[in-house]
């Protein structure tokens, strides 16, 4: 993603996306950061770092490209994938468990902004992200990217998915319950929350690092 | 899509709407020629890499068209998602998803005829709607402007086969591998 | 008359106060003017298990472990059980126990050495809120010749936010348990350091590290808790904040690693600490700071292994994995202190070189250097500081990964106009863009290696001592029992050279060399079951040499002892093989013959002339299998094992 924008960009490894992230918002807070990644990086090797970067809510944007499977490694079921989809090279028989389900996991690890957009609609998506990167603290987007080389039936999405018919709720309560309902086929802003946002200060107290020796002086 | 995520869509009032309007869904379809270009060159689709391009170098005449038009108006300045197409998608604009790697030209010239074609509907539709003499006017100008690339779109597609079935069909597909 | 040292073992079960009391008797005799330490050896239970504070005092600093004990307070004697192999004692140490606390808890096992009973349990029952360890204290004080004063002083400082009451009642203790020791004998205490006005510190491997680390630019930290690495991050989440800096306590070493790599991408000197599980798991994106060129400091405070092995405890174990443990080649640093004080040095070297060579450094500390609180001289301040080479202005194209001159490439700092750019993990061209051309992938594993190979270290690739033709050959915390060792050798005569190795990776082979030369005998010594080090230094260096190993893993430290009698058995098989060589050149037909001129007995001279003479092998000696008598050396010839 960063190689195609003019602008600073780490490409790391597989799954961390999020920690070397929080690591540069952290140490740099003057900087704008945004982590991209897909559904398998984000929710599979990198869960971990999904559920305490949401936890933590570093004043960030998260987007995720979300097809439903690995595209890179040519076709297997990813977390969000259906679990009778028998196509997946590992799971021939289909996963035969739930899918993940990002945004319902994001309201209640913590993140502060959550919506959904769909990349056919890239207008609206533009306006979504320009709002998640205003927003303060964590904010979590999943662009639905069909991936019509392994999965030509998410051409469909583009009829599938509509607009949500809600404002957007500032209530975790309602966000989820409005989430549960929705079979992630509701689009736009469903969720902006107030939530602290994680930021110590950067400010030195002493004026050197002789400060500490007499720590340990006798 | 098939809706807006703003709701309904709002009528245009005036020529400065109008102008700024079709100087936005110019101004995306040459973007999204060139986009499309640029991947087709990934996958060594030549042929149709530069007949994209041949498209993006047309429509960005017309930007120059437009620009001439609105000399000495203001026209209003809106943010991507503020313009208030039908479908929230500029006609010209998207629809990334009908390009492959493998098109060929017939294909390439039929997603820009339908790109033209869902012009001349957007054209044809504020002529109808307008209140105003000089914004009808002006939008059936664009209209049979619009309508002119479509025929011109016809007869450049003849000159290419339609494809056969199984066009599309690749034994060794490509990968990017991580 | 005053004797050297003293070394003082303090046993009791977890909870006890073992260690709040060695820490108390450590900074009372600094105070009182001596040199010296206290170490820690915990189960890996964190309560409930036994503990043990150990600790030695003395006249000038240092940081081995004596050969043996002076006197241990067994608090629980039950416990002591378990520190028999820890503890090693002579007939005349002195062990006190407590025989009424043990009917209950456990008694004291058999001990060889002196027992005297003290009932620091009753004792402790006659001071409202008395704990036996502060009866041990004051017994101990009273023994060693520490006046009582010199513990209020400390006593006061620790349990201050305690309360009044526990101040009161700990004190009351001290002074029942200087009182009844008045019948226990007195020891020869070691003199109060000679040069008093030096100024000297109280500090831990830890603690030096965390210092060491922010003296060098530090300001960003991320980690997960793991023993023993803990109390480096507790130190450096109280200090960062003081010097604009921060610690973020992160959900695991993955995380960990990665936010260190994303701080230091936006220009931020970052550190990670951990300890071998969580260095397994860190290692994928080490590679990552290597082919990026990202600095990044990993310090690994090393515990046995594999797996979770004995987290309380210390072993070098870890060289392996830090040398070899990331995927592809995949050139880096790795360091390792010598010493506590030195743990202030090589940190700030660390992240000196990680900064200036754009690469990751591995600081390999152990659980011996990091839990071990010394009394020190003040770690001289070094000039080594975080300086990255950053590019001032920008061409047309900006080439991050440009392959250059050193190798070491400007690097650009999010926010600099003009020097945007992708750090990569994919292998990339010199503007950083993704390649897979071998031109590309020869040219920056070229420069990646290069740029660290032919960096200038000056004298801080080992520390070099003494003279010789032997040399003893070591690394990391056992720098201080063969230190130790060769001091004593030294008293002796013996001029024995130590190389200590504080650069690890690049290797030095030039520096090694000059090192080595005029060594014929080297003496490997390290903590490891496998010999990693052993095998390092094969691999890497020319040892125009004997060689052999004295290894064994944790937790056991070395002792100079020890050392010194393989050295010392070394020189006697020597001797006596010059000896029969001698004789078998003398006449080989007389070999039955009942006399030698060479005065070797008689046994030996028949046997071994059933062997052809010839160099003994390079090998390994076991410290189990020791040497019974220098006759039995050439029957058996030398075990390889």
């Amino acid at each position: 993603m960063p190689t195609y924008l003019s602008t600073y960009g780490f490409h790391g490894v597989h799954g961390r996306a999020l920690a070397l992230a929080t690591g540069l918002k952290t140490a740099r807070p003057d900087l704008t950061v945004i982590a991209t990644g897909g559904d398998g990086d984000g929710f599979s090797i990198g869960g971990n770092h999904f559920l305490h970067t949401c936890r933590r809510n570093p004043d960030m944007t998260y987007i995720v490209m979300d097809n439903q499977v690995y595209g890179m490694t040519k076709g297997q079921a990813s977390p969000t994938t259906e679990p009778n989809w028998e196509k997946g090279k590992l799971t021939p028989m289909g996963t035969g468990i739930n899918p993940f389900q990002p945004l319902v996991i994001a309201l209640a690890s913590g993140a502060n902004f959550i919506a959904r957009c769909s990349s056919s609609d890239t207008n609206g998506t533009a306006r979504i992200l320009m709002e998640a990167i205003r927003h303060p603290g964590f904010s979590m987007v999943q662009i639905l990217s069909p991936c019509v080389t392994f999965r030509p039936e998410q051409r469909d999405w583009k009829h599938l998915l509509v607009p949500s018919p809600k404002e957007p709720t500032s209530d975790p309560t309602e966000a989820a319950r409005r989430l549960l309902k929705d079979h992630g086929l509701y689009t736009g802003i469903l969720y902006v929350g107030e939530r602290p946002v994680y930021q110590p200060k950067l400010k030195a107290s002493v004026a050197g690092v002789e400060a500490f020796d007499e720590e340990f002086r006798l | 899509m098939t809706n807006t995520s703003h709701g309904s869509v709002r009528a245009i009032r005036t020529t400065e709407e109008l102008l700024a309007y079709s100087l936005a869904m110019e101004t995306e379809a040459v973007e999204r020629f060139n986009d499309l270009a640029e991947q087709m060159e990934i996958h060594h689709n030549y042929d149709v890499a530069d007949l994209f391009r041949k498209l993006a170098r047309i429509e960005g005449l017309h930007i120059d068209n437009v620009k001439r038009a609105s000399a000495g108006k203001q026209l209003p300045d809106l943010l991507a998602w503020e313009y208030e197409w039908e479908g929230g998608q500029s006609p010209e604009g998207g629809a990334m998803e009908d390009a492959h790697y493998l098109m060929q030209p017939w294909h390439a010239i039929e997603l820009a005829m339908q790109g033209e074609k869902r012009a001349l509907a957007f054209f044809r539709n504020v002529a109808a709607t307008a209140d105003d003499e000089a914004l009808r006017k002006m939008a059936l100008e664009l209209a049979d402007e619009e309508e002119e690339h479509v025929t011109l779109l016809q007869q450049w597609q003849e000159r290419f086969p339609k494809p056969d079935k199984g066009w599309d069909v690749d034994l060794d597909p490509p990968a990017m591998l991580e | 008359m005053y004797c050297q040292s003293l070394s003082i073992a303090l046993t009791g079960s977890g909870g006890s106060g073992v260690m709040t009391t060695g820490s108390l008797l450590l900074e009372a005799a600094a105070k009182a003017g001596w040199y010296g330490f206290m170490s820690r050896s915990a189960g890996p239970q964190i309560r409930g298990g036994e503990a043990a504070a150990v600790v030695r005092l003395s006249s000038e600093p240092t940081e081995s472990p004596d050969d043996s004990f002076d006197i241990v307070l067994a608090i629980d004697p039950g416990s002591m059980a378990r520190f028999m192999a820890e503890i090693p004692l002579r007939p005349d140490s002195l062990v006190i126990s407590d025989a009424e606390a043990g009917r209950r808890g456990g008694e004291l096992p058999d001990v060889p050495a002196r027992v005297l009973d003290l009932p620091m349990q009753e004792l402790a029952k006659s001071v409202k809120g008395g704990r036996p360890n502060m009866i041990a204290l004051g017994a101990v004080a009273r023994m060693i010749g520490l006046p009582a004063d010199s513990i209020h002083a400390v006593l006061g400082k620790l349990l201050k936010s305690k309360g009044a009451d526990i101040l009161e009642a700990s004190w009351a203790c001290v002074q029942t348990g200087f009182a009844a020791a008045a019948d226990l004998p007195v020891f020869d205490s070691p003199a109060p350091a000679s040069e008093p006005c030096i100024e000297r510190w109280s500090i831990t491997g830890n603690e030096a590290a965390g210092l060491g680390a922010i003296r060098g630019g530090i300001r960003f930290v991320a980690a997960y808790p793991i023993t023993p690495a803990t109390e480096l991050l507790e130190w450096l989440a109280a200090a960062l904040p003081k010097v604009g800096g921060v610690l973020v306590q992160a959900e695991d070493e993955l995380a960990s690693i990665n936010q260190v790599i994303g701080a230091s991408f936006g220009g931020t000197p970052a550190l990670t600490a951990t300890s071998g599980p969580g260095f397994a798991l860190m290692s994928e994106s080490i590679g990552l700071a290597v082919c990026a060129e990202v600095p990044a400091v990993i310090l690994d405070v090393m515990r046995c292994g594999p797996s979770t092995g004995i987290a309380t405890k210390s072993e070098q174990s870890d060289l392996n994995i830090a040398l070899h443990g990331l995927h592809g080649d995949a050139p880096h640093l790795v360091v390792a202190p010598t010493s506590v004080t030195d743990c202030v040095f090589t940190t700030q070297w660390a992240v000196h070189l990680a900064e200036a060579l754009q690469t990751a450094a591995i600081i390999l500390s152990d659980q011996s250097l990091g839990q071990t609180r010394a009394i020190v001289k003040r770690p001289a301040d070094v000039s080594f500081i975080a300086k990255r080479r950053v590019p001032e202005q920008f061409e047309e194209t900006y080439y991050r990964y440009a392959v250059g001159d050193t190798g070491v490439s400007p690097m650009a700092i999010p926010g600099q106009a003009g020097g945007q750019y992708t750090a990569d993990g994919l292998e990339h061209n010199q503007a950083g863009a993704p390649s897979s051309l071998p031109e590309d992938h020869y040219a920056q594993l070229e420069k990646r290696e290069r740029k660290i190979r032919d960096f200038d270290y000056g004298q801080h690739w080992a520390d070099l001592e003494g003279s010789g033709a032997t040399a003893v050959i070591t690394w990391g915390s056992a720098t201080g029992p063969v230190r130790e060792a060769l001091s004593r050798l030294r008293e002796n005569g013996k001029n024995i050279r130590l190389i200590s190795l504080r650069l690890l990776a690049p290797e030095r082979p030039d520096d090694m060399a000059a090192a080595l030369q005029g060594v014929n005998r080297l003496l490997v010594v390290e903590q490891s079951h496998s010999r990693q080090f052993h095998r390092y230094l094969r691999a890497a260096y020319d040892l125009n040499a004997q060689v052999r190993v004295f290894n064994r893993p944790g937790p056991l430290p070395f002792r100079p002892g020890e050392i010194m009698q393989q050295l010392n058995d070394w020189d006697a098989e020597a001797e006596l093989l010059a000896a029969r060589n001698r004789f078998c050149s003398f006449n080989r037909r007389n070999t039955s013959r009942r006399s030698s001129r060479s005065g070797v007995p008689v046994a030996v001279i028949l046997v071994s002339s059933a062997h052809s003479p010839r160099p003994l092998p390079a090998c390994r000696f076991s410290p189990r299998k020791r040497l019974l008598s220098p006759a039995l050396v050439v029957l058996r010839g030398c075990r390889p094992t």
